[in-house]
């Protein structure tokens, strides 16, 4: 297969006040668009040009770290994207609810032990709630452009929701407040997409 | 009444006050020039963002880590030799404490140039050249992933040598491969530059040189050598 890079599903604006133009652009245009490249780069001369980023990441010990490093951070900021809406926010329904309330308590339980791991995640890297193998939700974070489903993970999984805690991804609007970010985030996420994410995975 | 009893508080409070700051080796050091002086290579807002809230946390977090153990009349160099035997908010925040500090110190407003004396000695014999040391040391803040600085350090041979460490660690850790004595950093988190440079890590390095003292490098190689 080609590896193909994104498009964006909504303008740059369209997240404000939440995620500000400036950030997505950057964050799309730049950060994201030079994971691309760099990943095409990398997996060019290895055995694993073609394969799937899935089909990769369960193997990314055997690659390059560069592979493991930019097709993370190709694979997280798609997903990344696709987890927000501008008509995004509130809570979720259906199954997924059920399965977090059961899980958690309540959505407010579980939004609290997002938050800590976005909040606690030391440097660059990311927070995931995740579906394990035995269908259980989890909730965990990962450094740099690590991802749940690669097979250095410590919390395998697969992953429905992800949250970017690089400093780029907040640092023009909310420089050292990394919590403020955080709580912005939950206004614009797409539900509807993690729900169906969710779906795919339990049926 | 109330104002005599306030300075009777104050009065019976001073000794405990000063006990308390003779309690601790670890103080917050003082930015050695303005926020705005190393303008337009590190913009003001940005320097006064770094040392006034991420520095500060730093150390608010790493004084309260160790509050009431030993660890708080311990000199850094000795926390860092063990730091493996310590939890992270020891190990984040105590690096995240003394990296910065040494930072401000490698920098200062009219700086840049070139090294001279032992030090340009040193630098010409390890990397062949100051312009060869430069662009070295350039690549390796450009490929560091993640957040994490850039070191010259001095090894146990006494020869120099350089290395880039992950988030808040440095070549004094114990958790680190190849360790030395630092005496020179540069901060490649993106907080340290993204306000004015963005995803241009590059040419923040590139501003960088503009602001180097180099004669504080070279006290620094100096005292490390002459421990040897």
């Amino acid at each position: 297969m080609d590896y193909q890079f994104p498009e964006l599903p909504y303008a740059y604006n369209a997240l404000e006040p939440h995620i500000d133009a400036m950030t997505m652009e950057i964050h799309y245009s730049k950060h994201h668009k030079t994971y691309f490249d760099k990943f095409v780069a990398a997996i060019k001369d290895t055995e694993s040009n073609g394969s799937s980023l899935e089909e990769i990441f369960s193997q990314v010990s055997k690659l390059p770290m560069a592979v493991r490093n930019h097709g993370g951070g190709l694979y997280n900021h798609t997903l990344f994207w696709e987890s927000m809406s501008p008509n995004g926010g509130g809570v979720p329904s259906g199954s997924l609810a059920d399965a977090i309330n059961a899980q958690y308590g309540s959505f407010e339980d579980f939004k609290a032990k997002f938050n800590d791991a976005a909040a606690n995640r030391f440097g660059s890297g990311w927070a995931w709630l995740s579906v394990k193998a035995d269908k259980s939700l989890c909730v965990c974070s990962s450094a740099n452009q690590d991802n749940p489903l690669m097979d250095i993970s410590d919390c395998k999984a697969t992953p429905i929701l992800g949250l970017d805690v690089w400093e780029h991804a907040y640092y023009l609007k909310f420089q050292n407040r990394r919590p403020d970010y955080i709580s912005a985030f939950w206004n614009v996420v797409n539900w509807e997409v993690i729900q169906a994410r969710y779906d795919s995975i339990i049926k | 009444m109330k104002k005599l009893f306030f300075y009777f508080i104050a009065f019976i409070s001073i000794p405990y006050a000063l006990k308390a700051q003779q309690e601790t080796l670890h103080k917050f050091a003082p930015l050695p020039y303005a926020y705005d002086a190393l303008e337009p290579y590190i913009d003001k807002m940005t320097m006064e963002i770094h040392y006034d809230r991420h520095h500060r946390a730093y150390f608010n977090n790493f004084t309260a880590a160790i509050k009431g153990t030993e660890l708080e009349k311990t000199p850094m160099v000795t926390i860092f030799a063990s730091i493996s035997t310590q939890p992270p908010a020891i190990r984040n925040n105590a690096g995240g404490y003394w990296n910065h500090e040494m930072f401000w110190n490698c920098m200062k407003p009219n700086g840049g140039g070139t090294p001279s004396g032992t030090l340009n000695e040193a630098i010409t014999a390890s990397f062949g050249s100051f312009d060869n040391f430069k662009k070295l040391f350039a690549e390796a803040g450009v490929k560091r992933f993640g957040s994490g600085w850039v070191w010259l350090v001095v090894g146990a041979d006494g020869k120099l040598f350089i290395s880039s460490t992950a988030n808040q660690d440095n070549p004094y850790m114990n958790t680190e491969e190849k360790r030395g004595t630092p005496v020179f950093c540069l901060d490649v988190w993106e907080h340290a530059y993204y306000l004015k440079y963005q995803n241009k890590r590059a040419d923040y390095i590139t501003a960088f040189w503009n602001v180097v003292n180099w004669e504080y490098v070279q006290n620094m190689y100096d005292s490390s050598t002459a421990k040897k």
